[in-house]
């Protein structure tokens, strides 16, 4: 047995949920017995959920993984020395099929290094982007950030080096840059991941956004259901400070940069950017009604960049490599890579990151492997639950914003939710009434009321009453919420109801059914 | 119900760390919250004292936001993903089970463990596959790291 030992097992809250904490600790005890000095680096994750807790030793230079752990896995990883023959072993990590058919750029860190090792993130690339920013105009930094095409990663799609323009050019004696890290989709944990395993490369392009639009102070708003990704990005923050990365002399720049975490506080409507901003003044969750865009008069009604974690942590790699390198990823108007996160009824689940384009199939079945349940695909969501459901048929739809547009679904945050046979879709509609009932803010009629309404009336859908014309008022009262909403919440609400109604007919059943009410939450 | 001076003092100090800022209003709920499990009538006289806002203010985010309470919560209670991802893996089948065993849970709407559902919240340790024998285990544990 070796003297000094160097393992690496992640601290992702993922990894964590599923037992990584008693791995390490078993390690800490084993080494002891064993006289091993055993430093246990606990890095952010790789995505590969399904193999979680999952421990890697390095060899030649090349890391070697094993995987799912338990405690109980420890004592013979010791006693064969972790070799590659172990029942656990999965051999050099990068080799691995799922990671060799993606494209790491946002997550090239994430499950490699301690995620506040700084040093290591300098190696690792990090601070390359900050400091083109540092010695270029800012104008040229926006006119990167346009020419490679980035768009916004938190859903809409929206272009953002039109947003950083118009903020640049809005005259104010303060600006702010906020991150949007409310990721309260279900389906997605690529922002919770980013933050938990490589936060420096978020709080990277968070300066570079502050340089280029003339902005001294950014806000993260970072959900408090991320009790793990508040504790490392805080962390994280106090060690850029020390370093001098973050503050009043950037680098040794003179430029200027602070920046803030702010936790939400349960209310997934504060993850549209108003309802964020009014959260981030101290108020009541309550969305604005635009115009005036945020870019123009956002936080304390001075220009505000918002920007979703994932949009911002783009940044740094189109500055370091150039816009054209970044342009050569993807597919028509979707450039560069998405953070497709393959979750719910899948049997390997996790972070796939990827240029725009591979298909739903490719990514559920060749990577994901089908359902957990091993039961036939039924549905698959797309976006968040304000996303669509999708059929089986429809697998063979490309992954990229305009495709999926043109389908009447979203891509979204990039969350796939995937449901098999047992799905009853008519509840599924409910629920996505339900839950707009639940978290609408209340400023607008459509939304506020018109989600009770829907649920109401999906509900007698459910108990087989008068089943035609009760579908029917859905229909009608999805146009009202779409058409008449102020935000998102309300305004596509109706894509998961009438997408469910549209391909999954046969679940509004016009015959009196069995409601199971076990399920009725 | 008043506040000891103790209390009263811990409060000051809570906004007293944020400026006495008032866009700071919910971190300072938050520290409240952990604090004194609840942001009581009181606690939120003595808050909109220190920011000089109204205590209707006051009153308008504490009841728009889930995550705070004007009666004490266990610190250490089962909070269950109840949203799509945890949907499709059973957690509507779990939330049932809880009940039947009259274990108290909460609904939570996406932890960020969509991968590993159905996933469940306690205090703040995160459990994934959560099963109700997982979840027992969980909470019997979660004393002593928190």
């Amino acid at each position: 047995m070796t003297e000094s030992l160097t393992l690496f097992l992640s601290r992702d809250a993922a990894a964590r949920s599923v037992g990584a904490d008693a791995v390490a600790q078993r390690l800490q005890q084993l080494a002891q017995q064993h006289g091993t000095t055993l430093d246990l680096v606990r890095t952010g994750s790789r995505g590969m959920l399904w193999l979680e807790p999952l421990m890697e030793i390095e060899r030649d230079g090349v890391r070697h993984g094993f995987g799912p752990l338990g405690p109980d896995d420890v004592e013979t990883l010791f006693e064969q020395d972790f070799a590659d023959d172990h029942p656990l072993a999965l051999g050099p990590v990068e080799a691995m099929s799922w990671m060799q058919a993606q494209t790491r750029l946002l997550y090239r860190r994430c499950g490699v290094i301690d995620p506040l090792d700084l040093d290591g993130f300098e190696r690792m690339g990090g601070l390359a982007g900050l400091r083109v920013a540092i010695a270029q105009s800012a104008t040229d930094t926006i006119e990167a950030v346009t020419a490679s095409g980035l768009r916004g990663r938190g859903g809409a799609g929206f272009p953002a080096g039109i947003k950083w323009k118009t903020a640049a050019e809005a005259p104010a004696d303060q600006k702010y840059i906020c991150c949007n890290a409310d990721e309260g989709d279900s389906g997605t944990f690529a922002d919770r991941m980013l933050i938990e395993g490589d936060p420096g490369l978020l709080i990277e392009g968070m300066v570079i956004a502050g340089l280029a639009v003339g902005a001294t102070q950014g806000f993260i708003y970072l959900r408090s259901e991320y009790p793990d990704a508040i504790a490392t990005m805080r962390a994280a923050i106090a060690a850029w400070e020390e370093r001098g990365w973050l503050g009043d002399d950037i680098l040794g720049s003179g430029k200027r940069f602070h920046l803030t975490l702010r936790r939400g506080a349960g209310s997934y409507v504060c993850g549209e950017e108003s309802a964020m901003l009014e959260s981030l003044e101290g108020k009541r969750g309550q969305v604005r009604v635009k115009p005036p865009i945020p870019a123009i008069s956002g936080l304390f009604g001075k220009p505000t960049i918002v920007n979703n974690v994932l949009t911002l942590a783009s940044v740094p790699d189109i500055l370091a490599h150039g816009a054209a390198a970044y342009q050569a990823l993807g597919n028509e108007r979707s450039r560069g890579t998405q953070a497709f996160q393959l979750a719910g009824n899948v049997k390997r689940g996790g972070l796939f990151e990827a240029p725009f384009g591979l298909s739903l199939r490719e990514l559920i079945e060749t990577h994901g492997g089908g359902t957990l349940t091993g039961r036939p695909i039924r549905a698959v969501q797309v976006g968040g639950p304000l996303g669509a459901y999708l059929p089986a048929s429809m697998l063979d739809l490309p992954l990229e914003y305009e495709a999926f547009a043109a389908a009447g679904a979203m891509l979204g945050h990039g969350g796939i939710v995937v449901f098999d046979d047992t799905v009853d879709m008519a509840r599924q509609a409910e629920f996505a009434m339900e839950f707009c009932a639940e978290e609408s803010c209340g400023k607008c009629t459509p939304c506020r009321i018109g989600s009770v309404r829907g649920a109401e009336t999906l509900a007698k859908v459910r108990r087989g009453e008068d089943v035609e014309a009760n579908l029917a008022l859905v229909e009608e009262l999805c146009t009202v919420l779409t058409d008449g909403s102020l935000c998102a919440m309300g305004g596509l609400t109706p894509m998961p109801v009438m997408s469910a109604i549209r391909h999954f007919r046969e679940d509004f059943k016009s015959e009196p059914l069995q409601v199971d009410e076990t399920v009725v939450g | 119900m008043g506040l000891s001076k103790t209390n009263r003092e811990t409060i000051e100090q809570v906004c007293a760390r944020y400026g006495h800022r008032a866009d700071a209003l919910i971190e300072i709920l938050h520290d409240v919250q952990r604090a004194h499990a609840c942001v009581s009538d009181e606690a939120a006289r003595i808050i909109a004292g220190s920011l000089n806002i109204s205590r209707a203010e006051i009153q308008g985010v504490r009841s728009f936001y889930a995550d705070f309470s004007t009666t004490p919560r266990a610190p250490q209670r089962i909070r269950l993903c109840r949203a799509e991802a945890c949907q499709a893996v059973g957690a509507d089948q779990l939330a049932a089970e809880l009940d039947r065993a009259g274990t108290p849970h909460e609904a939570v709407y996406c932890l960020g463990n969509c991968a590993l559902g159905p996933a469940a919240l306690i205090g703040e340790r995160l459990v994934g596959r959560a099963t109700p024998d997982r979840l027992a285990a969980a909470s019997a544990g979660s004393g002593q790291d928190d």
